[in-house]
């Protein structure tokens, strides 16, 4: 049966009709038609569907939207305003430096597994600014890639490691 | 909030009524054959844009910038930007100055599929005249006008200017002035000679990237259109034989009930459920009481290769050289053995998806393939309606490896949009991708070759037995009924002449393949590299092996072996690159056993696909106590001729070399006698971050050569590289993959009882 259920998405609130067992990914790509959550397996095992519940990555594919209760939802659309306000920086970037730094290593092939990269290694980066290789992989393990774009997602994720402390250390001057 | 829909046609009429377009065309008839050649049916639509037309190829507009139409679909691997760069180069307009637009059946012109990583190679030639002869064109026009003779004109970025007086100019899009006008094709306008490149060869970043990494690219998986139904189909967990489809008992619609507003659709064995809701379409297909008919029909995993040995075989000699028996008789070496492949799986990340809105008269298809022609002629097929009436927009999916189930994924969503009468989007489930798969076929082998005195291969054969590509979709044969029927191959469905021993100089040469009949094994296709992984698997050891019998080097013992100076330059090429010191193919069992648990070891092999030439070395470590293999760094050359884009195709071998390191060390499709067994990525494992090996991918290029491919010849030999490095660590060869610790273990400990 479905029932009225408010979320809190992206800094927005959200009020959707959806069974209680609905798992929040098809609320937040169909209800709230947003692109970045995707679905890939519907079993928590490879990434695709990824978002951050209050800062912690979590697989939307086996979250029911019931669960998820006035705890603070970003998908991809909202990683860049996260983000700004982990860092103060006074406004939000149009890129991650994760982001930014997946285009200058072209790491991208298909890009379908990069929603769940990106959130994956944005929440490692908030938790160890520099993370080392062995942390990389450890904490990104989780996350399939069926390309093979693994080697340039590691490069990539210790290069935004570096923009985003100069970064910070620029904008905290100013 | 705005739908994500994406509204984006550029119906060919418009672009006409809008003028300011100068177009030329041209004959595809060479793409055509090609295609053929490699298996691949390629039908003329009846109602493209006339390739002789010269409003099919190239569009000028009048703010300076360029349409070029391309046939050839992205699939994740740079072609797109690759083939604009041609066209740019030779129209001399910068990058931001060119674009392509959605590849669609009724509005681009027909290049036959996107297989074989061959759309530069096939693509790139056409596109290149076209650019060429427009220029050549506009360079007349910008003669009259500024009352210059054309060696006098410079062009850049589209400005065509006075040398030395450079105030004297006008713009291509001035040229065109609003007004179409007709052109012949010639094919003869001068090519720029590669000593004047400034794009081609250089690393233009890929246009798809930047939305890519965003977020704001269009996957199939994202297009919705207001109205439109959510599909899921409802089949067994896991295909059964090929030939026998799938039969339903009874379908109990009740079971569903409770969910409202889910609706069965049945067409003889097709079973699918629509619904408003995304969750209640998942839902009632799981919740779907169905029973199925299940034959015991499969050999299961156990028993694969014994039944493909005692299959009754058609047999065809590919290759005959010389005097092989005889060569055996009289040489001083010789190794012979049998290996095993698996079935393999696309297994794209993201299962396929389609969107059909069928019409009584007409339909709309959106969906992902390699080959918009092939999947209309399909959908139109399940439809009941003529290939006209059907229209195929493509999106780019998940990457798609060969022949997932794309076409599957059409022909349901169309099926169920027809009963539905409303737009259905299909997505199919995790198991239902994993589960339907168009597998990479199974393979066996036997292999022997010999050397002389001196070290050189005198004799080699190959007996490969594999079944052909499946060619009826599952949603099809469940629905129509149609019988399960194979591609007649041979291509690259047979024993391959371009990457068994045809490296190597050998005089003496047979290569047979026996071709077993498909229908009582799983349903096949092309899967990155048809087949050569398990080929370079089988070859690329032999070869060593011969090179441990001569007590070479195995890099030497290549090089001494290798006659052709572009097998030489990838070889040196990754011996270099790898730092490759001689060994005398290093295993010594007493020495490696004291050294304890782990085990390091480095392989080399080369391989190729249908062109092109590549070379890998392997440095992987074993864990002697659970035969745990983890590659540390794979290194991988590619000779692909002319390389339009180093950057794109260094991506592509990188991705080569992890994709290649999974197949060989965990991938492999497991079943029953009744069904597939690997259904998820738990059944069905992929390397992971933590057994990903660093990688180093080089690019040898040729500017004065033409494109060859490059999206798949380095899987072969990076694979043999490993098992090469197998042996060269521990002295153990295995002659069936996937590396797994339950195969390598055992083996390990043989070799010490």
């Amino acid at each position: 049966m479905a029932y009225g259920v408010r979320i809190r998405v992206n800094e927005r609130s959200w009020r959707v009709d959806a069974a209680p067992d609905t798992p929040l990914l098809y609320v937040l790509s169909g209800e709230l038609q947003l692109n970045g959550p995707r679905f890939g397996c519907g079993l928590a095992q490879c990434g695709s569907c990824s978002v951050l519940i209050d800062g912690v990555e979590t697989r939307s594919c086996v979250t029911p939207v019931s669960a998820v209760g006035d705890r603070a939802v970003t998908t991809l659309e909202g990683l860049p305003a996260w983000y700004a306000r982990q860092n103060r920086l006074p406004k939000p970037p149009a890129l991650t430096p994760v982001q930014q730094a997946f285009i200058d290593e072209q790491t991208i092939q298909c890009g379908y597994c990069y929603n769940g990269m990106t959130i994956k290694a944005c929440e490692l980066l908030s938790k160890i600014p520099r993370p080392t290789e062995a942390q990389i992989r450890s904490a990104m393990n989780g996350h399939l890639c069926r390309c093979g774009t693994y080697p340039r997602i590691i490069k990539a994720i210790q290069r935004a490691a570096e923009a985003a402390r100069a970064t910070a250390i620029s904008e905290h001057r100013q | 909030m705005k739908p994500a829909t994406e509204a984006f046609t550029f119906p060919r009429r418009d672009l006409l009524k809008a003028g300011g377009a100068l177009l030329i065309g041209f004959a595809l008839r060479d793409t055509v054959r090609a295609q053929s050649a490699e298996g691949v049916a390629v039908v003329a639509g009846p109602d493209q844009p006339d390739p002789n037309r010269l409003d099919t190829w190239i569009a000028i507009h009048a703010d300076n910038t360029a349409t070029i139409f391309i046939g050839f679909v992205e699939l994740g691997q740079g072609s797109s930007t690759a083939l604009l760069q041609l066209a740019a180069e030779e129209l001399d307009l910068a990058m931001t100055q060119v674009k392509s637009i959605r590849l669609e059946s009724h509005t681009m012109p027909n290049q036959g599929g996107t297989v074989a990583s061959a759309s530069v190679a096939r693509g790139g030639p056409r596109i290149r005249l076209a650019a060429a002869e427009a220029r050549q064109a506009l360079l007349k026009m910008a003669s009259q006008k500024l009352d210059t003779p054309v060696d006098r004109l410079r062009v850049s970025g589209g400005v065509v200017s006075v040398a030395g007086d450079p105030k004297k100019s006008v713009t291509y899009g001035e040229l065109v002035g609003g007004k179409p006008f007709n052109l012949p094709y010639t094919g003869t306008a001068p090519l720029k000679s590669f000593g004047d490149y400034k794009l081609v060869g250089s690393r233009v970043l890929r246009l798809d990237v930047p939305a890519k990494a965003a977020g704001k690219y269009v996957h199939m998986q994202h297009v919705r259109i207001p109205g439109m139904l959510h599909g899921r189909v409802v089949r067994p967990r896991g295909q059964g034989a090929y030939g026998d489809g799938a039969r339903v008992l009874k379908v109990e619609e009740g079971s569903i009930a409770d969910i409202r507003g889910a609706r069965v659709i049945r067409k003889r064995d097709f079973i699918g459920v629509v619904a408003e809701n995304e969750w209640d379409a998942v839902r009632s297909a799981r919740q779907l009481k169905v029973t199925w008919d299940q034959p015991a029909a499969l050999p299961g995993t156990e028993g694969l290769h014994q039944q493909m040995r005692s299959a009754k075989t058609t047999d065809r000699i590919v290759l005959d050289n010389g005097d092989v028996t005889a060569a055996f008789g009289a040489a001083q070496h010789l190794v012979s053995q049998s290996y095993r492949g698996p079935y393999q799986s696309h297994a794209p990340f993201g299962p396929n998806c389609a969107l059909a809105d069928v019409k009584a008269d007409s339909a709309l298809v959106m969906c992902s393939t390699q080959n918009i022609y092939d999947t209309r002629r399909k959908v139109a097929q399940v439809l009941g309606l003529d290939i006209e009436k059907v229209t195929i927009r493509y999106y780019e999916g998940s990457g798609t490896y060969g022949r997932s189930c794309y076409d599957d994924a059409a022909q349901a969503a169309a099926i169920l949009s027809q009963a539905a009468a409303k737009p259905v989007r299909v997505q199919f489930m995790r198991w239902d991708e994993h589960g339907w798969d168009n597998f990479g076929p199974a393979q066996l082998a036997d292999i022997r070759a010999a050397i002389d005195r001196d070290g050189k291969i005198v004799a080699y054969e190959y007996h490969g037995w594999q079944h052909n590509w499946g060619t009826t979709e599952t949603s099809q044969q469940l629905a129509l009924g149609t019988p399960a029927a194979e591609s007649p191959g041979p291509g690259s469905q047979q024993v391959s002449p371009f990457n068994l021993g045809a490296m190597y100089a050998i005089p003496n040469m047979r290569l047979v393949n026996h071709h077993v009949d498909g229908v009582r094994y799983l349903k096949g296709s092309n899967l990155r590299s048809p087949l050569d992984v398990s080929f370079s698997f089988a070859s690329e050891q032999t070869i060593d092996e011969l090179a441990f019998l001569a007590g070479m080097d195995p890099y030497e013992f290549r090089q001494r072996n290798i006659r052709d100076e572009r097998w030489l330059g990838v070889l040196d090429a990754v011996a270099h690159a790898a730092g490759w010191t001689p060994r005398k193919a290093a295993y010594r069992s007493d020495r490696r056993r004291a050294e304890g648990r782990l085990a390091t070891g480095r392989g080399i092999a080369l391989g190729t696909h249908t062109s092109s030439y590549a070379a890998a070395v392997a440095d992987i470590e074993v864990d002697q106590e659970t035969g745990k293999i983890v590659a540390r760094h794979l290194y991988g050359v590619l000779d692909a001729g002319l390389c339009v884009n180093p950057g794109c195709l260094e991506n592509q071998i990188s991705g080569m070399l992890v994709q290649a390191t999974s197949r060989m060390l965990k991938e492999e499709v497991t079943f029953s006698t009744t069904n597939v067994t690997s259904l998820d990525w738990n059944s069905y494992p992929i390397l992971r971050f933590e057994e990903c090996p660093a990688v180093t991918a080089m690019v040898v290029q040729h500017l004065d050569q033409t494109p060859s491919g490059g999206g798949e010849e380095v899987m072969g030999p990076a694979a043999a590289a490993i098992a090469n490095a197998l042996f060269d660590a521990t002295g153990v060869r295995m002659r069936e993959y996937p590396l797994t610790p339950a195969r390598v273990l055992p083996a390990l400990e043989r070799r010490f009882a």
